[in-house]
């Protein structure tokens, strides 16, 4: 026989007391803190250091006066006391940086609107009317994703000059759909896939087209697809380069990429302050656009590789 | 009463043939048709037509102004034997292998490094992928200040080490400047590899890895035999396009260094812009470009594969 305890238990204490407190999740009691510094956050922080030093480096460039920039010995270099806007002032009031920038703006936002509208016909003709030969329209879709404008400018710049649309913000709004078209349809696709085939069978029933069913039921639903695909082309927009290159010539046309390369770069040794504050001007725009749409960004990359 | 019901009613209007106009509006095929013209307009106007263009090019002596002649083959026959172009060929070759080798090594291992639990992990994120939201002309020359010959902070930063006596000559050095294209490279590609890869990555169930720890599993065991086979089909695709973009790619190095020095950096891509824009040879820009598309070719079988594997892994069919 056991022997009844001798003192009393005192239930009441026991049951009162909280329990350990444990806020490990999953395995990751496993993992000592020293060690998490080790593996994780030093070579985390460094890679970010890396990943976000020119950007730094070109937002100091940009307010820093002249003489600091060319003197590294008396004055430290990673830091400035006396920032100045001149650079910046000089961009926006003394060259045709607006004008890039309206310009950039200007093709971006026609471009993807144009690829937005023809993608999302596209997309919901390959998902959901499914007419013949609907998947192999899709693969060449795809196969048009991976055609590189880098073997196709010189053909262009001979058909934009046949149409007469050289060296007119046209040519840039007509041709850089055929990047965006196969990413925004491959994009979308995914996303109509997701709504249920059945809310289209009832509006079927009910007696809606196929493109009253397009508007007023596939496209609300595919908002933040939408978003993405419109974000994500306005992006690539933005950075495209080489058509913008060989089809604009005028200075006052051009957008801002070409324009920075083509018209800041001359053989003044003060140029690195108004370039830099050029570089950053137009990156801002984007970096403010991506900071309200991270998610949105991020789906859209991931989508269009994984679907 | 029996009667009424299988007395014949006539339908108050006859059935009819569909009219023509009738077929083309809500006929399946006919529809698919009219919703696919303003992409299909697109693609066949501006990028089925100008390939077959690039090509037929080739085998002219388009200039630009003049309208070319059908030569044959030529246009390759000379750069067959031109030194310029083959050292374009090798300097693709070798950009594209080390920057996507480093790039699928630095992406893989970033996103590892952002699944784990952390604070700020979403700021952190969102802070990685910045370098590929900036358009790469306007990066491309920060990193041009960056590894500018006199006033390069990289250059100052390691003579306050003590590491190095005179400026390195980044940009003017033919294979300094190879190695800063292709940092440059490395540095704007990352981002995409490791946030794709991040994305296959929190698909994969955390339950097998404490199975595998129950197992006694190593965490080298745990990536080789459980994180790589399942990020495999995700990698093809990945790859695919990182290879692709870079071998293609033009911005970065047209901003950096325009092929220089004595074309040390110069891209088949490069080259045929500036022998097809610049020097107005269209016929032989047209060659050179063209003589990237097997390599595409190649990258693009990879992707299919890639993309078959992953339909049977995922047990369907194979089709």
């Amino acid at each position: 026989m056991t022997d009844l305890p001798a003192q009393k238990v005192d239930l009441k204490s026991i049951l009162s007391t909280p329990a350990r407190v444990d806020n490990s999740e999953g395995m990751s009691y496993l993992q000592s803190v020293p060690r998490r510094i080790v593996t994780l956050y030093i070579p985390l922080s460094i890679i970010v250091v890396i990943l976000l030093f020119p950007f730094y480096w070109m937002g100091l460039t940009a307010i820093k006066p002249d003489e600091q920039l060319l003197d590294l010995d008396k004055y430290n270099p990673f830091w400035t006391w006396n920032p100045t806007f001149k650079h910046i002032h000089k961009l926006l009031f003394e060259s045709y940086y607006p004008h890039w920038l309206w310009n950039t703006m200007y093709v971006a936002v026609g471009a993807t609107v144009l690829s937005i509208i023809a993608s999302v016909l596209a997309a919901y003709a390959i998902v959901r009317l499914r007419y013949k030969g609907a998947n192999l329209v899709g693969g060449l879709i795809f196969l048009a994703y991976l055609v590189p404008p880098s073997i196709l400018f010189i053909p262009l710049a001979t058909v934009v000059f046949q149409y007469g649309l050289f060296d007119s913000p046209l040519a840039l709004i007509l041709t850089y759909p055929t990047i965006l078209i196969p990413f925004s349809t491959w994009l979308l696709m995914g996303y109509f896939k997701t709504i249920p085939f059945e809310l289209e069978e009832c509006a079927l029933i009910d007696g809606a087209s196929r493109w009253q069913i397009l508007i007023k039921i596939v496209l609300p639903l595919a908002i933040p697809g939408l978003i993405s695909a419109f974000i994500f082309c306005f992006t690539l927009c933005w950075n495209e380069f080489i058509y913008a290159l060989t089809f604009l010539q005028s200075t006052p046309n051009k957008t801002v990429p070409v324009a920075i390369v083509n018209e800041f770069v001359d053989g003044d040794i003060y140029r690195w302050g108004s370039l830099m504050a050029g570089a950053l001007c137009g990156s801002l725009p984007l970096v403010i656009l991506y900071a309200f749409f991270v998610e949105h960004y991020v789906s859209a990359m991931t989508g269009a590789v994984k679907e | 009463m029996a009667d009424i019901a299988l007395a014949p009613r006539r339908a108050k209007t006859e059935i009819r043939e569909a009219t023509a106009w009738e077929q083309l509006r809500h006929n399946r095929n006919w529809l698919g048709f009219w919703f696919m013209l303003p992409a299909l307009a697109f693609l066949i106007f501006f990028l089925a037509y100008p390939l077959g263009l690039g090509i037929w090019l080739s085998f002219t002596d388009t200039r630009i102004g003049r309208v070319g002649h059908f030569i044959g083959t030529e246009n390759y026959e000379w750069l067959w034997d031109d030194a310029i172009f083959w050292l374009s060929v090798f300097n693709t070759l070798i950009y594209t292998f080390i920057a996507s080798a480093i790039k699928f090594a630095v992406g893989l291992y970033l996103a590892l490094l952002l699944n784990e639990r952390m604070p700020f992990k979403a700021l952190l994120r969102a802070a990685v992928l910045i370098p590929f939201i900036v358009p790469t002309v306007l990066s491309a020359l920060a990193f041009w200040w960056i590894f500018d010959s006199q006033f390069s902070i990289i250059s100052w930063s390691l003579k306050h080490l003590g590491l190095i006596t005179q400026n390195i000559n980044f940009l003017g050095d033919t294979t300094w400047a190879r190695i800063c294209v292709i940092f440059a490279n490395i540095w704007r590609g990352v981002p995409f590899v490791a946030i794709t890869l991040l994305a296959g990555l929190q698909t994969v169930q955390p339950s097998l890895y404490e199975a595998a720890t129950l197992d006694g599993a190593s965490r080298w065991q745990m990536f080789r035999f459980i994180t790589y086979p399942l990020l495999t089909p995700i990698i093809a695709v990945v790859m695919t396009f990182s290879v692709l973009f870079t071998f293609t790619d033009f911005q970065l190095i047209w901003a950096m260094t325009r092929g220089g020095p004595v074309n040390a950096t110069h891209l088949m891509a490069t080259l045929s812009y500036q022998r097809a824009i610049i020097a107005g040879q269209l016929g032989e820009g047209a060659a050179i470009s063209s003589a990237m598309i097997p390599f595409l070719l190649a990258a693009i079988m990879v992707s299919w594969f890639g993309l078959q594997r992953r339909k049977w892994q995922q047990g369907e069919s194979n089709d």
